[in-house]
């Protein structure tokens, strides 16, 4: 047999398209279901968070800028770029959420698919969303949805892989740019999936992830002035409130967490991406 | 040195004959030149014009106002006739009209002129007498215009040697929509001169310009060759004197005397028949040039069927109760 | 050389009849409030019109107990078909009675007649036209498979647009199948009374639609009621934070619509004549009390002096004064309070360093006045150029290039609205799409239509009134997580 010694990864965070260790300094263990030691996760801080931020923001034009065509593409690409690290995945979520093979294979296939669904997607939402207006006067008017601007993703803490992509890829798909904080205990298929965003073609800064604790950087980005939005999907139990009201200071759009993990598998609809998008209206006079 | 070269300019003596006023004595002088001033006019938005005269025309004007913009309003109509059909007799009778439009009031006043083609200034001249109401004639082919520049000539000669003291000429628009905009111009040019002392107001024929962008550039050539009014319409196309029409009308004697110290006067005609549609007019004056124009030597009604309706609304608010068409004159 | 002098032209008050004091409107009919009656008073003379009740916590929740009532025995179970005309006979009504809702309107607001009759009361009477005919058409609006209406909704709306805001707020609610307990402003709540009257003209189930009178702490009695669904809000960008902090955590969904600071950017090939019209529009219209008010003139450097010009010239022919006059332009500013802090911003801006420039003008002695005013030599960084002032004044900027513009527009915490002035159509697609805001107006400004969503980013609020999209912050469905 192999009994060849495997060199182990260092996990790291995924910010502006690089991926450094904590400012901090700080990691935290990451074991599998049965406490084995799977790695050593990198333990987001606060100035990480806001580095975060400065990147998605620093996205933002660029990848809302783009072509709904364009902007499709690349989330396709992100689907196959997963695909080749089908194997890769299967084991990291069977590790973490302690599947067996099959239930694994099942949740990486459809996160994969989740990526084809909303790639799909960017370049109907403003058909399905906008419109033209017939207003009782001589002028053009038209409604179109576009992007909120940075958002938070406090990511699902049980689902490792495929609730990730569901809350993650509806942000994207719109035009926003994200700040992710993975699940706590189980970040490592997110790793992965940073390593997946930076060889496909999603521009560095437009997804930033964050391994660490949900609790202590909801706060921060709840707070943050620049954060557009918070998806709450993956905040602490007990703590969602808190941070709602805090991101209340600066009127962010908010998306609260379910009482329980819901059943990612089920047709998400358009109910993650509306929350993040804003509309525009656009009057022009008709005349000669 | 270098020279930018100018294909199409006019000769040194050729411009300076009719160099425009200040600072606009260069944008004539080639056809290039003077379309790219022409069309470097801040554009005209149609809807947003047409909702200003809207907004403007609920002012509501009542009693001692409305009083005073009906006088106001007789005071600067040019009670016109421009028939085939029209006769010696019925200029005269015209001219009695224009010099006691109420018989049954010495108070009312007279109006401003009588506007007739030029054969007939003759008759109205001698009419009006010393009244000190004008005489305006149609002139330059009116209301097509289409003749040669030596015929519209002596077509204003002609009315001005009648006793025409204010020459109603119709532009070129033919010229205009192809964009041979200083033919237009100097034709005008040409005309003015021919006018003498004579006012020249120059008639837009807005109806066959269409748009408002359209409308106020040609009343920029006007004010620029050296009309003393410019003039909405003849009356002979349809539409004629429409609000917005004469809202850009308005802007541009407002800008024209802004930038250069010349006041030039307005003229809407054609289609304005009632009480109200006159006094939106005042309104329209009031509010976009303000009383500088509220003058018969800067504001005219060009009507015929406009001074009845005046009439018969003094009518009501002298008796306070409803006049009827028996209590005015029939033309 | 004469001068045209307009007469005094009146609306007749005669037309309303303004009763000595009011109740609630709960379950249908007039009750009296618990809670300390207050006065309303014309803005225009400081004459006390009426008094009305304030209701208190047990009134709200009274209100609310009604609405859920209604929701649940009459109105939800209500086939679709007859949910929707209801609404249109409340439409007609208002059109019936829009002169009696004109008047009204102006007396306890100072807004001038001519935009209450030619605007506010329409529009009102539009939108429930409009919603109307949603009613029994919710499953194709896109909103998902059978959406369903979220049962009671509390709804606070301000004192700029009374009966419109009411409108905006009441008949999308309805359409989705929703009941309501409104609170209308503490400083204009007649219209909505007179409203009250309409619903019972109309033969509307009792309890479908309450109405609450009151200040703040009524307002927080019906934001913090247990029993209610939806929390919709029209108002402050401070308030509309403390609402947010309210709901949070609770079931309730929200949406608001706050504050403003738009730009209104003019560019050097504009329609020089109707952008000053549009300046004019969008600063004075309702002494610049809206949140949308285009309070941030942008304009090109090369044409600012030209623009400014034209724009006091302008101003010179505005008419202020009485807001029953059916020629005037600019009425009464709507409190004491909002006056003060017209001043009060006004002063700052002079304090700054910037240029405070206004028409002669003659106010009236008694009342609530603030001339229209232009602030020149406006930075970025003054108070008077971040801070929404409510009131009529305008602060003038100035950029160089398009980039600079849109830079400077977006530049707000703010996200309502802005205009653009050009006749340049691919510059103006351009700069809508970089304006960060929810209403572009381009060669137009300050229009509103039920049919044409309206609503803000960034912190002036989320969800959108008008149009299909006013559907949604009134229904659940399948888009909504």
């Amino acid at each position: 047999m192999n009994d060849r010694l495997a060199v182990r990864k260092t996990y790291k965070l995924y910010v502006n398209g690089a991926f450094p260790r904590s400012e901090s300094g700080r990691t935290y263990e990451v074991t599998d279901v049965k406490g084995h030691f799977l790695a050593n996760a990198a333990w987001a801080s606060r100035k990480d968070a806001r580095d975060a931020v400065v990147a998605a923001r620093g996205a933002f034009a660029k990848w809302s800028g783009a072509t709904a065509y364009n902007r499709g593409q690349v989330l396709y690409r992100v689907a196959e770029v997963m695909e080749g690290r089908h194997v890769q995945f299967c084991a990291e979520v069977a590790a973490v959420e302690g599947l067996s093979a099959s239930k694994a294979r099942a949740a990486v296939d459809a996160a994969i698919d989740r990526w084809v669904w909303y790639a799909g997607w960017t370049d109907k939402l403003a058909a399905v969303l906008g419109g033209a207006n017939p207003v009782a006067g001589p002028y053009f008017d038209f409604s179109i949805p576009e992007p909120t601007g940075v958002v938070a993703v406090l990511a699902p803490q049980q689902s490792s892989l495929l609730g990730l992509v569901s809350v993650l890829a509806p942000v994207l798909a719109g035009g926003n740019t994200a700040v992710v904080v993975t699940s706590k205990e189980r970040p490592i298929p997110a790793v992965t999936l940073a390593e997946v965003l930076a060889t496909s073609d999603v521009p560095g800064g437009v997804v930033n992830v964050l391994t660490g604790d949900a609790e202590e950087l909801g706060t921060w980005l709840a707070e943050h002035a620049d954060v557009d939005g918070i998806d709450l999907t993956g905040a602490p139990a007990g703590r969602a409130m808190e941070f709602e009201r805090e991101a209340a200071g600066t009127v962010k759009r908010v998306v609260r967490p379910p009482a329980t993990e819901p059943d990612w598998t089920a047709d998400p609809g358009l109910s993650r991406m509306t929350p993040f998008l804003e509309t525009k209206t656009v009057w022009h006079p008709i005349g000669v | 040195m270098t020279h930018v070269l100018d294909p199409d300019a006019l000769p040194d003596d050729a411009r300076a004959l009719m160099a425009p006023l200040p600072p606009y004595d260069d944008v004539t002088r080639s056809d290039s030149a003077f379309r790219t001033f022409l069309h470097g006019l801040p554009g005209v938005d149609q809807v947003g014009a047409e909702a200003r005269v809207a907004q403007l025309g609920t002012r509501s004007i009542k009693t001692t106002a409305k009083a005073w913009a009906i006088d106001t309003a007789i005071s600067m109509v040019d009670l016109t006739t421009l028939e085939g059909a029209d006769t010696p007799g019925k200029v005269r009778s015209l001219a009695a009209k224009a010099r006691r439009p109420d018989p049954g009031d010495p108070a009312c006043p007279h109006v401003a002129a009588v506007c007739v083609y030029g054969d007939l200034a003759g008759v109205a001249r001698e009419a009006l007498g010393d009244s000190g109401i004008h005489v305006a004639a149609v002139a330059t082919a009116f209301p097509s215009g289409r003749a040669s520049r030596a015929v519209k000539i002596a077509d204003v000669q002609d009315a001005v040697a009648n006793g025409a003291d204010e020459i109603d000429m119709v532009i070129d628009r033919g010229a205009f929509l192809s964009g041979r905009y200083l033919d237009v111009f100097e034709e005008i040019v040409a005309v003015k001169e021919a006018c003498g002392p004579a006012h020249l107001k120059v008639i837009l024929e807005t109806g066959e310009l269409v748009t408002l962008d359209n409308v106020r550039r040609a009343s920029w050539i006007a004010m620029l060759a050296g009309g003393d009014f410019i003039k909405t319409s003849t009356g002979k196309v349809s539409p004629a004197a429409t609000l917005p029409v004469s809202l850009v009308m308005l802007e541009a004697v407002r800008d024209f005397r802004a930038a250069t110290g010349r006041q030039i006067g307005f003229k809407p005609a054609g289609g304005i028949r009632t009480t109200k549609d006159a006094v939106k007019h005042l309104v329209l004056i009031n509010e976009t040039v303000g009383a500088d124009w509220l003058d018969p030597d800067w504001f005219r009604f060009g009507a015929s069927s406009l001074l009845n309706d005046l009439l018969l609304q003094r009518q009501k608010l002298r008796t306070g109760h409803y006049s009827g068409p028996d209590y005015v004159t029939v033309d | 050389m004469s001068v045209f002098e307009y007469a005094p032209a009146p609306e007749s008050r005669s037309i309303v009849d303004i009763q000595p004091s009011y109740g609630l409107f709960i379950d249908g009919e007039f009750v009296d409030g618990t809670g300390e009656a207050f006065k309303s008073v014309n803005p225009a003379t400081e004459e006390v019109l009426t008094e009305v009740s304030a209701g208190s916590e047990a009134d709200v929740d009274r209100a609310v107990t009604a609405a859920r009532r209604a929701f649940t025995r009459v109105w939800g179970p209500m086939r679709p078909a007859d949910r929707g005309k209801y609404l249109f006979r409340i439409a007609r009504l208002l059109q019936e009675r829009a002169r009696e809702f004109a008047v009204l309107e102006s007396l306890d607001n100072g807004k001038p007649i001519r935009e209450s009759r030619d605007v506010d009361v329409p529009l009102a009477a539009a939108h429930f036209f409009y919603y109307a005919g949603w009613a029994d058409k919710l499953d194709h609006a896109g909103l998902g498979t059978s959406p369903r209406p979220l049962g009671v909704a509390g709804q606070v709306i301000p004192w700029n647009f009374p009966l419109l805001m009411l409108a905006w707020k009441v008949a999308p609610a309805l359409a989705a199948g929703n009941t309501v307990v409104l609170k209308p402003a503490e400083t204009t709540p007649l219209s909505a009374l007179l409203f009250a009257e309409v619903c019972q003209q109309a033969d509307l189930p009792p309890g479908v639609v309450n109405i609450v009178t009151g200040a703040g702490e009524t307002g927080r009695a019906v934001v913090e009621h247990r029993d209610v669904d939806k929390v919709a809000f029209t108002g402050s960008t401070e308030v509309g934070k403390s609402i947010a902090r309210a709901v949070a955590g609770t079931h309730k969904s929200l949406t608001l619509e706050l504050g403003g600071k738009a730009a209104n950017i003019v560019f050097d090939d504009a329609p020089i004549d109707q952008a000053v019209e549009g300046i004019v529009q969008g600063i004075f219209f309702n002494q610049g009390h809206v949140c949308c008010a285009g309070s941030r003139l942008l304009v090109q450097e090369s044409i600012h002096d030209e623009v400014i010009a034209s724009l006091q010239r302008r101003i010179g022919t505005l008419r202020v004064g009485d807001p029953l006059d059916k020629n005037t332009d600019i009425g009464a500013i709507n409190s004491a309070e909002q006056l003060a802090r017209i001043k009060e911003l006004s002063d700052y801006g002079e304090t700054e360093g910037a240029t405070r420039w206004q028409p002669a003008c003659d106010l009236p002695d008694r009342g609530y006045w603030f001339p229209p005013t232009i602030f020149t030599d406006v930075s970025p960084a003054h108070r008077i150029a971040r801070e929404e002032v409510f009131g009529p004044v305008l602060s003038v900027l100035t950029f160089r290039t398009p980039d600079e513009a849109v830079a400077k527009a977006n530049n707000s915490t703010y996200g309502l609205s802005a205009g653009i002035w050009s006749e340049k159509g691919s510059r103006i697609l351009k700069v809508a799409n970089q304006l960060r805001a929810g209403v572009v107006w381009a060669n137009t400004f300050n229009k509103f239509d039920p049919t044409s969503p309206f609503g803000g980013y960034k912190q002036s609020g989320y969800g959108r009134e008008g149009g299909r999209h006013g559907l949604t912050a009134y229904l659940k469905g399948a888009d909504r997580p």
